[in-house]
């Protein structure tokens, strides 16, 4: 059931994203400040209980993906830990690369 | 017995819980360090507009939001219904309205940039 | 010995003089090596002639004992009394109608099991003359894990969408199909999908998974039904958006 419930703060967020899409076409007064009422109290907190249902969600997508894709090479299996830690290094992965994209270091 | 069409809103969905198991923890961590008050470079308003104006950046864009919203809706539905709310028609309306309009929006802005 | 006795509470219902289930308890002797299909077996012998309930080869590979042990679904030749605390309440399999006491009604499962063709459909019929269908090791390794299946209903009790929406064809069944789906001397995929690819059948599955939790086989239903929702999203796709490929 926790796994289901996360999608309420992904769905809130994203919705936030949307937002920011908005504010950004609308040009640079309005983009900056949607980043300003970014740091809004509110706006803090339910980023960080945000961020603690959206890992959940990616350990359990991950954790599950194995039971949807097995992998057969001859008669030899995958191991489903090995289906799981693909995703984990990917999520990894990517997370970095976006990070350093995005200039965040 | 007919073959349902429910693999349109399935599709999407598994899709969709990919992209945001991948991608929206640390989308949550780049706004985050804007609410905290250290914008990223990439997110400053020059950058991302500039970026935003390619058009693969705006297929990146769309894609990742309209797949995270119509996961969401469709989980938020089924969540509805485990949690006692019955009218699964009606939820799947509204739910899938919502993340019909999102679509829209972000369509529609993402023309105007 | 240590004289340990287990009260056993199991729930009868007799239809020809009930108007509804009652509580029943019986005092049955604690044995290391016991399970709860011994204990039945004691309060049959000693205790209570009239209780009834289904049970045969003892070793969990016939799937006639299940039923709920303290509210797990469970086969009662594998329910141990040494990993059960000293009160143990029997109920007849949930989500199924009950017949008598412990036993239940499995028309639906046999009925759902029967239109999911569980049997092999040649991909190219051969004439007994002909000699075998051939497989190799790895072929047989695709579907080995789901021809477990013992027909036990375990996963229909554990199924909470199950006792939800009775008319969901259910794990056990399903992964049935697709373990006929995946034997490679099988043809018949498509005309299963017209039954399992519908709202009634793989796609009524919100991936709980404690169909998977509950099976004493380790058939993992579960991991059957996300990848028979996954191919058939791949067919629904297919056919709508290259219907040149249909036949």
């Amino acid at each position: 059931m926790a796994r289901e419930v996360t999608c309420i703060f992904i769905a809130i967020y994203t919705v936030i994203l949307v937002f920011g899409c908005v504010r950004l076409a609308q040009g640079r007064e309005a983009y900056e400040q949607f980043l300003v009422a970014l740091g809004a109290p509110s706006s803090i907190g339910f980023h960080l209980l945000a961020l603690v249902f959206a890992i959940y969600h990616s350990v359990t997508w991950f954790n599950l993906a194995p039971k949807a894709l097995p992998m057969h090479f001859g008669d030899k299996t995958v191991p489903p830990a090995a289906i799981a830690a693909a995703h984990y290094i990917g999520w990894v992965l990517i997370s970095v690369a976006l990070l350093l994209i995005a200039g965040a270091f | 017995m007919a073959k349902s069409n429910k693999p349109i809103i399935w599709g999407p969905f598994a899709a969709g819980g990919t992209v945001t198991a991948l991608l929206t923890p640390v989308l949550i961590l780049l706004t985050l360090f804007v609410a905290l008050g250290r914008v990223p470079d990439g997110l400053a308003y020059d950058n991302l507009y500039a970026f935003a104006q390619h058009a693969l950046a705006k297929i990146f864009i769309f894609v990742v939001l309209t797949l995270s919203l119509w996961s969401a809706a469709h989980r938020l539905r089924i969540t509805c219904y485990d949690f006692g709310l019955r009218q699964d028609t009606l939820v799947a309306a509204l739910v899938y309205l919502a993340a019909a309009i999102g679509t829209v929006v972000v369509l529609g802005s993402l023309l105007a940039i | 010995m240590n004289g340990r006795a287990i009260e056993l509470h199991v729930l009868r219902y007799n239809p020809e003089t009930d108007s509804e289930p009652h509580w029943q308890q019986y005092a049955v002797p604690y044995n290391e090596e016991w399970v709860v299909l011994d204990a039945l077996n004691y309060v049959k012998a000693h205790l209570d002639p009239t209780l009834s309930y289904r049970w045969s080869c003892h070793m969990a590979v016939c799937g006639s004992c299940g039923m709920m042990v303290n509210g797990d679904p469970k086969l009662s030749c594998k329910a141990f009394l040494r990993d059960l605390p000293q009160i143990i309440r029997v109920e007849p399999l949930a989500h199924f109608p009950i017949e008598r006491d412990l036993v239940t009604v499995v028309e639906d499962f046999m009925g759902k099991l029967a239109r999911v063709k569980p049997y092999l459909i040649a991909k190219e019929p051969k004439a007994v003359e002909d000699g075998e269908y051939r497989q190799t090791p790895a072929e047989l390794k695709r579907y080995k894990q789901y021809a477990q299946c013992i027909n036990c209903m375990l996963c229909y009790a554990a199924c909470p969408e199950y006792g939800l929406i009775p008319k969901f064809i259910g794990p056990g069944a399903i992964a049935l199909a697709h373990r006929y789906n995946l034997d490679s001397r099988d043809g018949g995929r498509d005309e299963r999908q017209q039954e399992i690819a519908t709202d009634e059948g793989v796609w009524e599955c919100t991936f709980v998974g404690a169909c998977s939790q509950v099976c004493p086989k380790h058939v993992d239903p579960a991991a059957a039904l996300q990848q028979v929702k996954i191919a058939s999203t791949v067919d629904w796709f297919r056919e709508h958006l290259m219907p040149w490929l249909n036949k």
